[in-house]
């Protein structure tokens, strides 16, 4: 028996090690090792970008039985899932220190978390799709209820708990839906199923409903959307931002390969439901913001409006579309860290505060926070030149293009909804007079963080191409593999 | 000067003087202050100074795009290609130089602020870069980023330095114009998609003008995407009944952030319809005048009478702009009658309308200015607060005189060159329109002299006014110019107007082909 070529998965490898490696430090040098392995972990996610990047093959490769995929689609999201956690735990440690929950398990859970990210999305087999989820299901749940002497948090990881393992259930019978009438669960031999022109049977469109409705949960697109504004606002702050952006951009790529991929062929069936998906996202993302106070609360409907408008990409059904949903997810990546960035130094008197109101004046107060603030807030309304708008003409084009006016109008009309609870933070924090000024900022790491995703938001006109280039060539492997 | 990519340049001086503002001025508040304002005073002095060369070197025999530069900017092989493509032709030169003469105004009058000065003046130099960009860009994508840009420094502005309902009004004016706006982006998508001759789509404006006149979109999609367009330009205009944004954004904006309302934002749609709509949607420009010349009429009657029931003087411009600007959509649609006596009738109307829009701009800012003024030393815009100034402003007095006869538009003026030409075209295709429109001007006269009145004439009664200083030498300085250029359209306007004749009669030319590409019976007499 032939051992199979290790080298394209040598990325999960690596974290997978390296995750058993930072766990035992962890364990042997007790309390106070939370920050080394913090750091130890960025550097092992961001060094397993830098693998990821290297190794991609220049086709699309299949190892481990057909179980496993390597290409440009995968890199991308991969790169993008382990930039994403590794900014994730930058902005931890200052947080979990002062909050007393430095535990080193954080960072350790992350890195797992990232590594069952990785798995899902170069998954090839909808056995080892379910075993990523798993792996990064469970690892999301613990770091849910992370401070557990909070009522909050251990309500967040326990709903987070009970309705993810219900998705997953639910998946997982649709794809023993599949498997029963179509004889198989690897992705390349339904795609060759269902290729073969036969009318697809009842049972497999069911089974394929299910898997849908598991997917849009994890990205929690409505009517699967019910978990967010909860456990968002539960979790502790850095923790949502992880859960806002890592795990979005993988179950997105995910949701995408998998409607591409295998069930390519069945897409007059799937692009119905993704459409009437992504118009009720959007329109119950922007009515639902408009009454929060609580900014995580605000954060959560705000994804699932984003989520909305990257799933128009997704129903045009084109190759254009596809790559507009990747640019659309990786511009709101770097938006929702900023604004969490932002979010995280929002402190008074020493204790964390959440309230939309808190924000009041700030301009005067930290004009140069404000102002970044400013620019995601704008930037996520999609008012030009920034980059929000930009993620959605590409995604709207794309609907365009594909003859889907009424979606493009009904999302335009949307984003007018959502653009008024976005400008009203900005009314807060610049038309306002501050009542009581919030502590100075808290770290540089936070201040860092929202430099540069503002800059990257601003200044994304500047050089659109290499994010859409990237993406271009991502989605060419996924649609030819 | 061949070598000079101009427009760029002339874009972007303002948002260079902005970058260096927030990067040089620092120090203690009073400093910081006046770094800001003299810094934010020089660039969009050089912008203006930049705007005149421009202008010099404008060749005005011909009706192409000058001064083009196009570069790609985000290009895929077999996706989409869109262009940073920039140009002016003779109808955007003027509106160039109007956003640039305008700014340092704006600059000088808001000598005195003091909330957040540097901010101000960030937010006004960016403001100058959209508005002048809007003016330039020769690509639909480019044209809307600017066109919408101009929203963010606006919103700020009117909401940071406004009056007491200054959050209500950004809203407004915020939500209002993006409605609008973004229907127009979804029909600009479709036009890339709709006007696929070949492999690929596009957005460019120059391409998509000659795509209208030899080929055209089908008389249904022209009819989606004249609505859309008009959707945001109607707003933007603002034509009755979407305009209700107008009168709370003016009131309650700074006085230079009325100036660029009235001066430069609501030309932007004046500038679309002629743009866009008129050559690029012929047939349903046709299809549709009606439409526009009862909007333009209710516009000029209905907000004339509202003008004349209000009793603040912000407001009362305010309406009057509604107004004025029902002369420019009414112009620029006297256009579409051409097709039916196969002659280019329309050309009187479309050159007054840009004319009206040129003058309206110098005028209305000029008044929204000299409300400033008074605004400014007792902090009430009411017009009954006021009374009798001429005993003791008497150089404010010829100077708001000067500027109130212009917008009932008295001949010598500006406003009566504009006002007439549009009268005249409209005259020559329906006579009804015409009437109803001059009862406009009527009303106009009424309520301008009777504001002008209260406040002006009469006894110097309140006691508090007896303290007000006349004009000081910053403010003779900031109305100086306006004064001259109203004379100076009104009595010898030729040298503006050639600056867009070829520009208009192309225009026509292009709309007339245009509707009969799509429609045979367009030279059939009515």
């Amino acid at each position: 028996m032939d051992l199979p070529n290790l080298e394209y998965a040598a990325p999960e490898i690596f974290v997978a090690i390296a995750s058993m490696v930072l766990l035992m430090i962890g364990v042997f040098r007790g309390e106070g090792s939370s920050r080394p392995v913090a750091w130890l972990s960025m550097a092992v996610l961001i060094v397993a970008a830098v693998i990821t990047a290297l190794i991609t093959p220049a086709e699309t490769k299949y190892e481990f039985a057909n179980l496993f995929v390597s290409s440009s689609f995968t890199t991308f999201l991969k790169v993008g899932v382990l930039l994403a956690a590794a900014v994730g735990i930058m902005m931890s440690v200052g947080y979990n220190e002062r909050e007393a929950i430095d535990r080193f398990e954080y960072p350790v859970l992350i890195v797992l978390a990232a590594l069952g990210m990785m798995v899902m999305v170069s998954a090839n087999d909808l056995l080892s799709l379910y075993v990523g989820l798993e792996l990064q299901s469970l690892a999301l749940y613990v770091v849910a209820a992370i401070r557990r002497d909070s009522l909050k948090s251990s309500e967040a990881g326990l709903k987070y708990f009970v309705l993810g393992a219900l998705a997953s259930g639910m998946l997982l019978y649709g794809a023993s839906m599949v498997y029963g009438f179509s004889g198989s669960t690897n992705f390349t031999n339904l795609a060759a199923f269902l290729a073969e022109g036969a009318t697809p049977s009842v049972g497999l469109i069911v089974g394929l409903v299910f898997v849908i409705v598991g997917l849009a949960f994890k990205i929690s697109a409505v009517p699967f959307h019910m978990w967010t504004p909860d456990v968002y606002e539960g979790a502790p702050t850095p923790v949502t931002a992880f859960f806002a952006a890592a795990p979005k951009l993988a179950a997105m790529g995910l949701f995408m390969s998998v409607l591409v991929g295998p069930f390519g062929g069945l897409a007059a069936q799937w692009s119905q439901v993704v459409i009437v998906v992504s118009v009720t996202s959007m329109v119950l993302g922007a009515f639902a913001a408009i009454a929060q106070t609580n900014i995580k609360r605000l954060m959560a409907y705000s994804s699932i409006g984003h989520v909305g408008y990257a799933l128009v990409g997704l129903a045009s059904g084109t190759k254009d579309g596809y790559s507009a949903v990747l640019v659309y997810m990786a511009i709101y990546i770097v938006m929702t860290l900023g604004t969490f960035a932002v979010i995280l130094a929002m402190r008074r008197n020493g204790s964390m505060v959440e309230d939309i109101s808190d924000l009041t004046g700030l301009s005067k107060n930290n004009p140069v926070m404000a102002a970044m603030m400013l620019i995601f807030m704008f930037s996520m309304a999609g008012i030009p030149p920034l980059a929000g708008f930009y993620a959605k003409l590409y995604v709207f084009l794309a609907a365009v293009d594909a003859g889907l006016y009424f979606l493009a109008v009904i999302g335009m009309l949307a984003s007018v909804l959502g653009a008024y609870y976005y400008i009203r933070i900005v009314k807060l924090m610049y038309f306002d007079e501050p009542e009581e000024a919030l502590d100075p900022h808290p770290g540089r790491d936070l201040g860092l963080v929202q430099f540069v995703a503002g800059m990257a938001t601003l200044l994304f006109f500047l050089v659109p191409g290499v994010l859409v280039g990237a993406a271009d060539k991502a989605v060419f492997s996924l649609a030819s593999g | 000067m061949e070598t000079w990519p101009l427009l760029s340049v002339v874009t972007f001086t303002p948002l260079l003087g902005a970058v260096l503002i927030l990067v040089l001025v620092r120090g203690d508040k009073e400093a910081t202050d006046r770094n800001a304002r003299w810094l934010a005073l020089w660039a969009s002095l050089a912008t203006f100074v930049i705007s005149l060369l421009i202008w010099i070197n404008f060749d005005t025999g011909t009706s192409n795009f000058q001064f083009v530069e196009k570069t790609a900017w985000l290009k895929f092989p077999g996706r989409y290609t869109l262009n940073y493509h920039m140009g002016v032709d003779g109808i955007s030169m003027m509106f160039v130089l109007l956003s640039t003469l305008l700014t340092p105004i704006c600059i000088l009058c808001s000598w005195e602020m003091k909330k957040r000065v540097r901010e101000y003046m960030v937010a006004f130099l960016v403001l100058e870069t959209f508005m002048v960009g809007t003016f330039c860009a020769l690509d639909l994508v480019t044209f809307y980023i600017f066109f919408e840009g101009v929203l963010l420094p606006m919103f700020l502005i009117i909401g940071v330095w406004g009056g007491e309902r200054r959050v209500y009004s950004a809203f407004k004016f915020f939500l209002y114009t993006l409605l609008g706006s973004v229907l127009m982006l979804v029909a600009v998508m479709a036009m890339y998609f709709l006007s696929k001759t070949g492999g690929q789509g596009t957005t460019d404006i120059v391409e998509l003008l000659k795509f209208a006149r030899e080929t055209g979109f089908s008389p249904e999609a022209q009819r989606w995407l004249w609505l859309a367009f008009f959707a945001s330009f109607a707003v933007k205009v603002p034509m009755w009944p979407v305009h209700t944004w107008l009168p709370d954004a003016h009131v309650e904006a700074p006085t230079a952030g009325s100036v660029i309302l009235a001066g430069v934002l609501l030309k932007m749609g004046g500038y679309g319809l002629l743009r866009f709509s008129l050559p690029m949607f012929p047939d349903a420009s046709v299809y549709f005048t009606p439409l526009v010349y009862a909007l333009s009429i209710v516009a000029i009657i209905y907000t004339s009478l509202v003008a004349l029931a209000q009793d603040d003087m912000k407001k009362l411009i305010a309406y009057s702009s509604v107004a004025h600007m029902g002369y420019v959509t009414l112009g620029i649609f006297a256009a579409t009658s051409q097709i039916n006596g196969g002659k280019l009738l329309g050309e009187q109307a479309v050159t007054g309308a840009i004319f009206q829009m040129l003058s309206h701009g110098i005028v209305s800012a000029a008044l929204f200015l000299c409300v400033g003024v008074v605004y400014d030393r007792l902090h009430s815009r009411q017009i009954n607060r006021y009374g009798g100034l001429v005993n003791r402003m008497p150089k404010y007095a010829a100077v708001f005189m000067v500027f109130m006869l212009a917008s009932i538009g008295l001949p010598g003026t500006s406003g009566f060159i504009g006002e007439f030409l549009v009268l005249f075209g409209v005259f020559q295709v329906n006579v009804w329109a015409a009437a109803f429109a001059t009862t406009g001007i009527i009303l106009g006269a009424t309520y301008m002299l009777w504001l002008y009145r209260r406040v002006i004439f009469g006894d110097l009664l309140k006691p508090d006014l007896a303290m007000l200083k006349d004009l000081n030498p910053r403010e003779i300085a900031i109305f100086t110019p306006l004064i001259i250029l109203v004379l100076w359209l009104g009595i010898w306007p030729t040298p503006f107007l050639d600056v867009f004749d070829a520009s208009v009669n192309n225009l026509l030319t292009s709309f007339k082909a245009g509707a009969c590409q799509v429609n045979e019976t367009c030279f059939s007499t009515r």
